[in-house]
């Protein structure tokens, strides 16, 4: 095998793609259709809640274009970080996606499912065994914030997903995995270079981002060879350039020369970007320099549950005295309720027009405009605490007295009614450190199932 | 750099500046220059430096990261410490995408004339 051809469709599954550059793509002839379809970006609630970041029937139109295509030209459909955070709901959530479509369509699937959770006890073992490190600006794992973590997962390497398609798969659903892997993984099952798979990997892993004009839901062209690779928008209106497909390895990575992963890390000092053809980019040099092999582990952990009120205000004079009346307001909310512990709620008024954005990094904290937007939060054990203190905060805000006060009728301009909202379960990060392991294919095994179920 | 070299915002002298999350609990920052020339400059006189960035933000030197600079892309990368984790209550930035704000605003003086501008 000379070359292999990658079409990556989008971004992150669920996020499109046009269907112009998509057939451009499949008549490249390409030999795998791969697609990412998570990330921990959008925060610890997705994976906490077992919930996805993207929308079902999003998800389901870029995913039954890409399996109805990729049994046309008889090549297999990858797809990592199942459901957005990449445990075992998503994974399922997906599993029901490809399984409608299946039956929908009349396609049969040998299907590789491969889950990226894992157990608690795992954890602990290996915290204790000191096979667990902090990330940079990460605190130190402990076995509280095991015990804490609702749900738990690895971003696998490509090792389970190269065994999926050495197996046979039509299509590999992967839980949580490291984005290049699901791009990476049919050159490694043929024996491309590591360095030139995973960097490849990469840039396809975000679609047609590393095009100039970029786009997170357009189609991109990536072709290996044996010494190189060339990575091509497929929308006719985009071109990759070598500053734009260099640039991009310093997205969302600390250091763009050395990017680690489960297996080692992707050196990119010695590569050399040059343009080929009208569109696309050539890239020599990138090195995959093998380490001790790691895990990212994430969790996550319920915090509470949360309400928030939004408000704006333009009185000249209530956004003149806000610190003060925010104060004031903690101060009745206390009072108001004396039996409630300062540990067992957090009351935020977040103020939009200052230091919203930002918060402690904001340099210049002071109001500029006519108005401010006003965010009104409380976080607490249960939804009807949550509930209690953010009405009372918000009833108390609308009224409070201030000195030089002029609209004594009210302070703040709702533009909903009801003014409050359930914002539900509230989690955070428990866990975001590394595991060391001695063999990267022992703990993820293939779950191998015919879509559809029940079919045969 | 001497007194009476003209300065200019960094706005106007980037084609990119943006913040990301680099995981829960660092940002981390590009900038990549419209030139060559100023990115060569830049990086020559270490105008981005961990203090300039560490004043910018209000931070701790030990918070900011050692600037990389990266000639394929004429890009320098800024790492700092989220005040907050990502998600974590209080916080105010998920995806962390609004935290460049502050370097948009800083002067940094132009390269001579007759520097090419690739």
């Amino acid at each position: 095998m000379e070359e292999i051809r990658i079409l990556a469709a989008t971004a992150i599954l669920g996020y499109g793609f046009p269907d112009a550059a998509f057939e451009e793509g499949l008549a490249r002839r390409p030999h795998v259709i791969a697609a990412d379809a998570g990330s921990s970006d959008p925060g610890p609630y997705y994976l906490g809640a077992g919930e996805s970041f993207t929308d079902r029937a999003a998800v389901r139109r870029d995913l039954e274009r890409m399996l109805t295509a990729a049994r046309r030209l008889r090549v297999p459909v990858v797809v990592g970080s199942a459901g957005g955070a990449g445990a075992a709901p998503h994974l399922e959530w997906l599993r029901a996606i490809a399984d409608a479509i299946a039956a929908e369509r009349g396609l049969r699937l040998r299907t590789a499912l491969i889950p990226a959770d894992v157990p608690q006890q795992t954890v602990l073992d290996a915290l204790r065994a000191d096979r667990i490190s902090a990330v940079p600006f990460g605190p130190e794992l402990t076995e509280a914030d095991v015990r804490a973590s609702s749900r738990i997962v690895a971003q696998l390497g490509a090792e389970p997903l190269v065994e999926a398609l050495r197996g046979g798969a039509d299509l590999v659903l992967a839980g949580r995995a490291y984005d290049p892997a699901v791009f990476a993984a049919l050159p490694l099952l043929h024996g491309f270079d590591a360095g030139l798979a995973l960097h490849l990997g990469k840039i396809l892993e975000c679609a047609a981002i590393a095009a100039v004009p970029g786009s997170g839901s357009d189609c991109m062209l990536g072709t290996l060879r044996r010494d190189h690779f060339t990575v091509e928008p497929l929308s006719p209106e985009r071109r990759c350039t070598p500053t734009s497909v260099a640039a991009h390895t310093l997205y969302e990575k600390s250091d763009p020369y050395h990017l680690p992963g489960p297996g080692g890390h992707l050196d990119l000092t010695d590569c050399v970007f040059t343009p080929e053809g009208e569109r696309g980019v050539r890239v020599t040099g990138s090195r995959h320099v093998p380490a001790p092999y790691t895990f990212k582990l994430e969790g996550a952990r319920l915090r509470g549950y949360r309400t928030v009120s939004l408000a704006g205000a333009r009185d000249p004079v209530f956004v003149r005295e806000l610190d003060a009346i925010v104060a004031g307001v903690r101060e009745r909310v206390a009072d108001n309720f004396p039996d409630l512990k300062p540990d067992e709620y957090r009351l935020l008024v977040r103020v939009y027009g200052r230091d919203g954005c930002m918060g402690a990094l904001e340099p210049h904290p002071v109001v500029a405009g006519h108005e401010v937007g006003l965010v009104i939060e409380a976080v607490a054990g249960t939804q009807a605490l949550a509930d209690t203190l953010c009405a009372f905060a918000r009833s108390t805000m609308l009224h409070f007295g201030y000195p030089g006060r002029l609209s004594t009728a009210g302070n703040l301009a709702f533009p909903y009614s009801p003014s409050d909202f359930h914002a539900g379960a509230v989690y955070e990060w428990s866990v975001y450190h590394l595991l060391r392991v001695d063999d990267p294919g022992a703990s993820f095994p293939i779950h191998w199932t015919e879509l559809p179920e029940g079919a045969s | 750099m001497t007194e009476a070299q003209p300065l200019a915002a960094l706005a106007a002298l980037a084609d990119v500046v943006r913040s990301k999350n680099a995981g829960p609990f660092e940002l981390t920052l590009d900038v990549i220059f419209t030139t060559r020339g100023h990115y060569e400059l830049v990086k020559r006189d270490r105008l981005i430096n961990r203090q300039v960035v560490a004043e910018l933000y209000g931070l701790p030197a030990a918070d900011v990261g050692e600037p990389i600079f990266y000639d394929p892309a004429r890009a320098v990368k800024l790492n700092l410490r989220r005040p907050l984790p990502s998600g974590s209550v209080g916080e105010t930035d998920v995806y962390g995408a609004q935290q460049h704000g502050p370097l948009l605003t800083l002067l940094l003086p132009l390269p001579e004339e007759g520097t090419p501008a690739t």
